[in-house]
Order: structure tokens, then sequence, then C-alpha cells
């Protein structure tokens, strides 16, 4: 298989002194250097919130334990919240959009780079600032904090009277900063997918990740947005003396919770759907077929992004709101299951009647499955809603979202890293490590968050520093906190992984894994103009086309 | 190592895909409307709701002459535009010039009438919900509005310098687009603060 | 049905006994909390939501059992092997009848779970208060319950006594939701689902306990620093024990001339600032009224035990016992303290 390449001598390709490459790295405008910029930012993240959530669970592991205080136990669950969504799960998604997206699509680059390099330093400086409230937040009068109002700020707790010093607006601050990063990103992908595909690739023959990155900036502006327009009131509140949430001056708490919302139930469908868009690459390649259904996968996505819009305050089933307005959102929310199960439905179609191999890409597909059917159910009995009225504000809330977040968007993600490490850096990851680290995970995983559930059926509220010993819920707690550094121990494995194969990893090759579409058919890593000359396409697998003449996919389509 | 290109053969229609400056713009404007929507719904639910202070029934007063200002730099901004794309420069440079002085004399209104109602009224952000809703919309306008006056300038001294011709209709096309969604919003904020507030 | 439900009743039970059994191990000597569980509902509501969540854990539970039987039987069915590696299976695009299949199936599903929980939402929420139901105003502090009954004149804090309801004379408890600062949420998990308390947005909830006990429970909604000890005590009475409870809570404060000097203290101290005793000039409203202190089984919401070395330490060092709660530390000296004490202790 010969690749879109230029051949360039190796005599004329010289070693350069550090600080030059430094200087490459921090000014590039090139996609694929600042989607491993977003990357790498997303993985030291994921053990900076890992690390919190190592403190909340060692706190909790018994009851009436005296690890930490409340004051710094509150500051962890907020922090931790915030760092994993804001700043782990979204750079490295927006990562994977812009390293895959311009070569899936056969384009040099994104449609605006340095919009691009702005975007990713925006976000970037919000990561920081966020964590220089540990030293900044109260001012100059005191020592600095960390924001602890929880990583929804609730009105009235973020406001001045009950979130005194500047911890807060830390919170406020650094989400608004990148806040506009990903809405900068998110015009980005929008405008390099609707104009920089190659001749030849209707939006009928996107690979299928392509088109839920695109679903996936289409509610980034919209969904984002709600949430920069609350801070910015809450800002207007906290300085200028304004009254948007000032339950004294006829302001309403409600209304910061629907903004909220409004922001917060599309954003965990703008996490999912890029998730969704890995498997759809990763479960055809392994299964050795083609996804089952293109167009209906289409159809669910742009559906699920849709319906998401609709489903928000069924994170508010016990505010008040009257039967009518709570049995509107329970549909809406069973709706958007619909939709959602459809995609399980397809995926395991892909599989069946194929060859699947068992590679560890497909390994983390494989429990991604298993684990986002379980997240699913366990949502649509909160979308029951006076089931909800107990489970809701519980650990049972805490175990399912988890379920999904972790057991769902990062089993996928970290099949992507396997997957496409080799596209990357040229090397094969460890299938050995790769496995090590799976079966870890998967077993701390399930240690903690399946027996999670449960001390929220016995009662046991979220967001509590500490527990009485006769509410039976010491147990239980001890169990989940084991599974947690057993999942500790499993991210380990994956970073030891990611290090050693970059030096000794076998070499991959253009197509290690024999897959069909664009990003494939170039060098690994790829040269810095992705095709020497620009590709067209009559199929969805161009790959396959080549590889089988005989049987082209474009006479099917 | 060849340098064969993935090309399948059979590719007949040209292959058109839309200008990017304007799916970002329209995306940007998609964006922009969330946040406005966002601050038109706490406006309309605290309709009413101020427990105190001056209403707007009591100091608002309807600025139609600003509006009409305003609106008909819409006007002005398409018309420039089309004369671009015929490459009459001349043309252009005065409409757009007068694009700007229109949206300049919108601000201009906005801060005359703010200046009436915090000295002879008392409503400033902090006085009621009223205030505190009134102030952040249409200062959210007002802001977008000087941003979008602030780059019609900078397009309008490059025109100035002769550097501005019909080869940039595009780009100056995409900025009118943002323009426009100045004014749209503006007919939605005029509704809302001055016909159903009140 | 009903033996499915007893079933998996029995199951449940079993797990939560397991459960509790092996962390008795690890409870304390005192314990003035027992184990809650949503699966042992005492109340109406909590009973409509037990039913309802057996309905719909019925449904979940076969589809995931149709969806993993699936899973598991295409991986080991169409794993690669040897013999076929080499050659790719038939490239199957998909199929029109199958998605209509997995399309309408769940939508059906989906209409008969959302018939169900309107039904029980309805008759939860939109329940119409009887007239002879008790109504107790609840406000939420930060982190304290202060209950008022309107239709008594009572005033208390912390541990809410109810009347007990005969199922065949109910008298149900209708509670009204208020908060004087941040969002709170009362839930005791056996009597029913949780609501919240906003400020300015009064909420109701109500609940009919079938016996008379103690029942536990907690804030659900992060509140601020000490969210975790703001516990919830309830004593479901027998109307008997109810009304002697309601006439001891309207008597004023007893005025006993062997403490005077305890209540010269209280009342020369910040104390008054912020708690009423009824029959005293002390009308603070910022926290607990103390008039009947004696009368509550603990104190600072259930953080500890009220005894004589806790209130004591409460007093002095309430960081002790919950650390960033509102109450500050009084600084006494030695002897006004024991006047105190020989005050609040006549609290009855």
């Amino acid at each position: 298989m010969s690749s879109n390449t230029i051949a360039i001598p190796a005599l004329q390709v010289e070693e350069k002194p550090w600080i030059d490459t430094l200087h490459e790295w921090v000014t590039t405008v090139d996609h694929k250097r600042l989607g491993i910029l977003y990357i790498v930012y997303g993985l030291m993240f994921l053990v900076v919130g890992g690390v919190e959530a190592l403190i909340i669970r060692v706190q909790l592991m018994h009851s009436h334990n005296d690890f930490v205080s409340p004051q710094v136990f509150n500051r962890m669950f907020t922090m931790h919240g915030t760092t994993m969504i804001f700043f782990m799960v979204m750079p490295v998604l927006f990562g994977f959009a812009n390293y895959l997206v311009p070569l899936m699509i056969g384009a040099r680059d994104m449609a605006f780079p340095r919009l691009n390099a702005f975007s990713f330093w925006l976000t970037a400086f919000g990561g920081i600032l966020l964590y220089f409230s540990f030293f900044g937040g109260s001012g100059l009068y005191g020592a600095g904090n960390a924001p602890d109002v929880g990583w929804w700020a609730y009105a009235p707790l973020g406001a001045r009277a009950f979130s005194p010093g500047h911890s807060s607006d830390y919170w406020t601050l650094s989400l608004l900063a990148s806040g506009f990063g990903s809405i900068g990103t998110a015009i980005n992908i929008i405008a390099t997918v609707l104009c920089m595909r190659c001749p030849g690739m209707k939006l009928g023959r996107m690979p299928l990740l392509v088109w839920l990155y695109l679903v996936m900036g289409g509610m980034v502006l919209i969904a984002i947005t709600p949430l920069s327009a609350a801070q910015i009131m809450l800002l207007i509140d906290r300085y200028l003396g304004g009254h948007f949430f000032d339950t004294q001056a006829g302001g309403s708490a409600v209304l910061w919770m629907h903004f909220f919302w409004i922001f917060g139930h599309p954003e965990v469908y703008i996490l999912v759907i890029p998730a969704f868009g890995f498997l759809s690459e990763i479960i055809p390649v392994f299964s050795r077929k083609p996804i089952f259904g293109y167009p209906v996968m289409v159809a669910a996505t742009v559906a699920i992004g849709l319906v998401s819009t609709s489903v928000w305050a069924h994170h508010m089933f016990t505010v008040g709101m009257n039967s009518y307005a709570n049995s509107f959102f329970a549909i809406t929310t069973m709706a958007v299951g619909i939709p959602t199960g459809i995609k399980i439905f397809n995926w395991i179609g892909t599989m069946w009647g194929g060859r699947i191999q068992f590679k560890v890409p497909m390994l983390f597909c494989i429990g991604f499955l298993f684990q986002f059917l379980i997240a699913g159910l366990t949502g649509i009995i909160q979308a029951t809603v006076p089931v909800d009225w107990q489970l809701t504000l519980s650990y049972f809330v805490v175990a399912h979202f988890h379920y999904v977040i972790v057991g769902g968007i990062l089993f996928a993600t970290f099949g992507a890293f396997y997957y496409w490490y080799p596209k990357v850096t040229g090397r094969m990851l460890s299938e050995r490590l790769g496995k090590w680290h799976f079966w870890l995970f998967f077993i701390g995983f399930h240690m903690t968050f399946d027996v999670m559930h449960i001390p929220g059926l016995l009662g046991m509220p979220r967001r509590i520093y500490t527990y009485e010993p006769g509410r039976g819920w010491d147990t239980l707690n001890l169990i989940v906190s084991i599974g947690a550094a057993i999942q500790a121990i499993a991210i380990l494995v994956f970073a030891w992984n990611l290090v050693i194969s970059y030096f000794k990893g076998a070499k991959a090759g253009n197509d290690p894994w024999d897959a069909w579409t664009l990003e494939w058919s170039t060098s690994s890593p790829p040269p810095v103009y992705n095709f020497a000359t620009v590709p067209a396409v009559a199929s969805r697998r161009p790959l396959w086309d080549l590889k089988h003449p005989e049987d082209p996919d474009s006479q099917y389509e | 190592m060849s340098a064969a290109a993935i090309s399948i053969p059979g590719i007949q229609q040209p292959w058109n895909l839309p200008y990017r400056g304007k799916v970002a713009m329209a995306s940007l404007i998609i964006a922009e409307s969330a946040i406005f929507t966002i601050f038109v719904v706490a406006y309309l639910f605290y309709i009413g709701k101020s427990l105190t202070g001056p209403t707007p029934r009591e100091v608002l007063e309807t600025p139609i002459f600003f509006t009409i200002c305003l609106l008909s730099s819409s006007l002005t901004i398409h018309y420039a535009g089309k004369f671009l794309q015929r490459g009459k420069r001349g043309a252009f440079l005065s409409l757009w010039s007068l694009t700007v002085v229109l949206g300049g004399l919108f601000l201009f209104g906005t801060g005359l009438e703010w200046r009436r109602l915090i000295y002879e009224h008392g409503l400033t952000i902090s006085t009621n919900l009223f205030g505190t809703t009134y102030y952040s919309l249409v200062g959210l306008h007002a802001f977008h509005v000087t941003v979008g006056i602030l780059m019609l300038a900078i397009v309008a001294i490059f025109a100035f310098a002769g550097r501005v011709g019909a080869e940039h209709s595009r780009r100056v096309e995409v900025l009118s687009l943002y323009w426009h969604f100045v004014d749209a919003v503006w007919v939605v904020v005029f509704t809302v603060v001055y016909v159903l507030g009140r | 049905m009903q033996r499915v439900k007893n079933t998996i009743r029995t199951a449940l039970h079993s797990l939560v006994f397991l459960f509790c059994w092996m962390s008795r191990a690890a409870a304390a000597d005192f314990s003035t909390t027992v184990p809650t569980n949503i699966f042992s509902p005492q109340s109406t509501p909590a009973r409509s939501i037990f039913h309802l969540s057996m309905f719909v854990l019925t449904i979940t539970g076969i589809i995931f059992a149709v969806v993993c039987t699936l899973l598991v039987y295409s991986l080991s069915k169409f794993r690669a092997s040897s013999a076929n590696a080499n050659s790719e299976p038939a490239q199957v695009y998909g199929s029109t009848q199958i998605e209509l299949a997995w399309t309408i199936i769940p939508v059906l599903i989906v209409v008969v779970l959302f018939l169900a929980t309107t039904r029980v939402l309805h008759a939860i929420q939109d329940a119409p208060m009887p007239a002879n139901a008790l109504q107790v105003t609840v406000i939420g502090h930060q982190f304290w319950w202060e209950y008022r009954y309107p239709q008594l004149g009572v005033v208390t804090a912390n541990e809410l006594h109810i009347p007990v309801s005969d199922p065949a004379h109910p008298m149900p408890t209708f509670l009204q939701l208020l908060s004087a600062d941040t969002d709170h949420s009362f839930w005791i998990p056996e009597l029913a689902g949780k609501t919240d308390l906003v400020p300015n947005h009064p909420n109701r909830m109500w609940m009919d306990p079938e016996h008379s006990g103690i029942f536990i429970g907690q804030c659900a909604q992060y509140c601020g620093t000490q969210h975790a000890k703001m516990l919830l005590r309830v004593s479901v009475d027998t109307p008997d024990d109810f009304a002697e409870w309601v006439r001891e809570q309207r008597r004023t404060a007893v005025a006993d001339e062997r403490v005077a000097a305890g209540r010269q203290v209280f009342e020369a101290t910040a104390c008054v600032n912020c708690h009423s005793i009824n029959g005293t000039m002390a009308n603070g409203r910022f926290g607990p009224d103390l008039t009947h202190l004696m009368s509550r089984t603990t104190i600072a919401a259930g953080a500890a035990l009220n005894t004589p070395e806790n209130l004591r330490l409460w007093i002095q060092n309430p960081d002790a016992i919950k650390r960033g709660s509102l109450m500050p530390a009084m600084q006494l000296s030695k002897s006004d303290l024991d006047a105190l004490m020989g005050y609040l202790e006549t609290l009855r």
C-alpha cells in the first residue's frame, strides 16, 4: 500500500536544538500538533482530577473519618468535577477532533489554524487560572482557596453573601475563558467539516466520527453559551450589585438551575457523542464489516443532539416544578433513550456476522457497550420521576453518571488511544500492557461503581464529607474506595504504556489495523502537509475500495 | 516510496463547498443568539417581579429615532456590499462609513438614555430586578454594537487607503452578516424591553 | 406479579441486611442513626414510589438481559478464528426492517413507562390536602432545621414530631418547605421522596407514616460546609404521645429561681442574638429555638447526642463537633458556663 507522501532523503533531516523544538510547539498552528497538545493537557488533568477523587475516597472510606477537613473535602469534589469535565474530557475530545477530522476528510488542516491555536491556549489558560485559586482564592487578606460550591455553583451559594473571597470567581472566570475556547474550536470544526472535504466526499460519505464531531460542534455552540451567559450574570451579581439570583431582592435560585442545566445536560451529550464516534470507527474495523445502518446512525445522532436540548430539567425534579413540567421532562428524557438505544443495537449489528478480533481497542469498546447499556438503563430508571425523588442527589446518581463518563466515555477514549496512537507516533502500544490496563481498570471500575449504587439506595446523599456509623454505609464505601485505588493503578499502567511504547513499541506502518478511512492512507506519523495530492473518494470506505477493487463499496452506496 | 494519490476516477461534477468564512460567522451568530436568548429569558421572567424601585412604565422612553438609525444601517451596509462586488469602491466607502456613523449614533443614543435613567430616575444595575435585567440586556447588545463598529472602522481605514476591492467582497460580506445579526438582536431587545415589558 | 415483587423485595432486603450486618462491626457503640432504605416504605408516597420502582426495575432488567445476551452471543459466535481469519465476512450495510423493529419496540416501552410515571407523579405531587392534615412549616437554615406548627402554635428545631396516620382514618402531615438562606433538601427515604427547600420558592410535600417510631434522614442538597451534618430525625408518635408532646412544646420555659444566674448569663451574652426562649426576652431567629432544648435526643442537627458533655463542648468549641457551623465559640468563663449549663438543663 503506497502512501500519499513526498519522499525526503534522510540526509536532509537535521537535529534541532531543543529550544527550537519547544518554540515550534508553542507557536504551532498545525492541527496535528494542537491535537497532541490538547490530549497531553487533558491527560495531565486526568491525573490531577484523579488525585482529587482519591482524596475524596480516602476520606469516605469509613464513617467519621478525618483525613481532610470539611472545607478541603468540599473543594475536592468541586474541583474534581470541574476539572474532569472542562479540563480533562473536553480537551481530550477536542484533541482527537483536531488530529483526526482534517485527516479523515482529506484536508490539509482545519479551516482556521490560528483560531485553532488561540482556542487551545485560551482553554489551557482557563485550567491554569482555576488551579491558581488554590493560591489566590481569598485575595490578599487570607490564604487562598479553591472553589467549594460544587461544579454547579447553585445560587445563592455562589453569591457574595455565601461565597466570600474570590474562590467562586476563579470558577466563573476560568470556565468563561475555556468556554470561549471551546466555542472557537466548535466553529472551527463546523467550518472544516462543511467547507474542507476532499472531492467526492459528500456529507453521506464522511466517516461517522466526522459526522459526530459536526453534531458535537453544533451542540457546543448552543450549550456552552447559556453557561457563559449565566456566569456573566453571576459576575454582575457579585461585582455590580445585580440581583439576577438574589433571592432577597425577588431573584430566583431556580432560574440559575434552569440556565445551568440548559448547559449541563447537552454538555454530557457533547462529551458522549465523540465517544460514540470512536466506537463507530473502531468496532467496524475489528469486526471486519462496515457499520450497520450508517444513515440511521447519522439520523440517531442528530436526533440525540436535538432531543437532548429538551431534557435539562430532569436534574431538577425535586426543585418544585409543577407536575406538568415534571411530566414533560420525563417524556423527553425517556425519548432521548430511544435513538441512544438504536445506536447500541447498530453496534451489535455491526459485530453480528463479523470476524471479531479482540485487540485492545476492541476490548475497550466492548466494555463501553456493556457499561453504557447499564448507564442508560439507570438513566431510564431515574426518568421515572417519583423514583428520581428518592434517587436524585444521592450516591445512586453519582454512580449513574460515573458509569456514563468513566464506564462509557473514558473506556471509549482509551480504545481511541490504542487505535490511533500508532498513527500519531508511528509505534504500536504494547498489547500486553494494554490488556493489563483494560482488565485492572475494568475490575476497579466495577468494584467502585457497581457497589456505589447501593449507598444511594440506602439513603446516602452526595457531597457529604462524612457520615454516621449507624447508617450501614461503612463497608460499601470501603469497597468503593478500594476499587478507586485499583483504577489508579490501571491508569499508571496506561501512562507507562504511552511512554515506553513511544521508544520501544513495534513500528506501526501506515495501516496497522487494515482499516478503511483516509487517515490510514498517510504515513505514521503523517507528514506535516497530510496529503501530497488531494484525495478524491467515491464511497464511505475509500481504502476498502482500493483494497477490494473487485467489490468496492461505491457500487452499493 | 512512491507518491500515489488516493484517487477514484469518475468524479464528474465540480466540487463546490460553502465559503468557510460565512460558515464560521453563521456558527458564531448561532452561539451569540444562544447567549442573548438567555438574557432575554431572564428579562421576560423578571418582568413585574421587582420588589422596589422604578418600573419600566415610569421611566422608559421608546428610542424611535436611534432605532431607525441602527436598522437603516443594515440597509446601508447591504448596499455597500453590493457596490463593492461591482468594484465601485467610492460608493462602497461612502455607504460603509455611513453605516459606522449610524451605528455610532445608536450608541450615543443609548448613552443618552442611560444618563437620563441614572441621574433623573436613579435607576442603576443594582437598583432592582428591572435595573439589573435592563442594563445587562441592553448593555450586552451595546457591547456587540461597539465591537461591530470597531471592526467596521478597521475595514473603513483600509478602504480609505485604497486597499479594499471587489476581491475582498466575500470577507466584507462576513462582517455584514455580523452587523445584520446585531440589528436583528436589537429588534428582539426592542420588542421585549419597550413593547412587551411595559 | 405480586410474587415477583415479593421475591425481589425479599432479595433486596436480604442484601441490605447483609450489608448492614457487615457494617455493624464497624459501627460505634453509640449511634443516633439507623439504617434507611428506599425499599422499606412506611408511608403512602414512599410506597407508591416503591411499586413504581419495582415496575421500572423489571422492565429495565428485561432489557438488560436481552441486550446482554445478544452482546455476549455475538462476541462468542462471531469471533475471528484461525480458520476464517484470512477472509472478510459478508459486508452487510444495514436492514430497514430490523431498524424499524428496534425503534418501534423501545417507543412502546417508553409510552408504557411514561404513563405509569405520570400517574404516580400526579397522585403524589397533586394530592389535595385534607382538612384534618397536620401542617408544619419547615425552614431550612445553614445547617439546621426550623419547624413551625401554625395550627398549634409550636416552634421547635431539628427533631420533628408528627402523628402516626392510621390507614383507616388517614391524618397525613403536609410540610411547607422554605429556606432562610441557600438550597436544602428534605429527605427521609422511608417516608417520602425528597423535596428541595429553595429560598423565595415555597415547596410542599406530604407523608402519612403507618407506624410509629424514629425515622432518619438528612439534607440532600449541598448547602455549604456542614451540609453533611444537617441530619433529620422524625419521631412518628401515637396520637396520645403526639398530643402530649404538643402540650409540652407549647408551655413557656420553666422559670426556676435556682438557675437565675445561668439565665442571666444567657440573656447578657450574645446567645440572645440568635436564639429564642419562650417566656424570656430572648427572641433571636438566626439559630434554633431553645425553649425545650432538653426534649431533644440530639443537638447540632443530629451531629451529637444531647448530653451535658456534648452541650458544654458545643458552646465552648462548636468546631470540635461540627467544624464550619455558624455557632460561634462563646468563650465563657468556667463559672459562667457552669451556671449556663444549669439553666439550659431546665429547658425541658
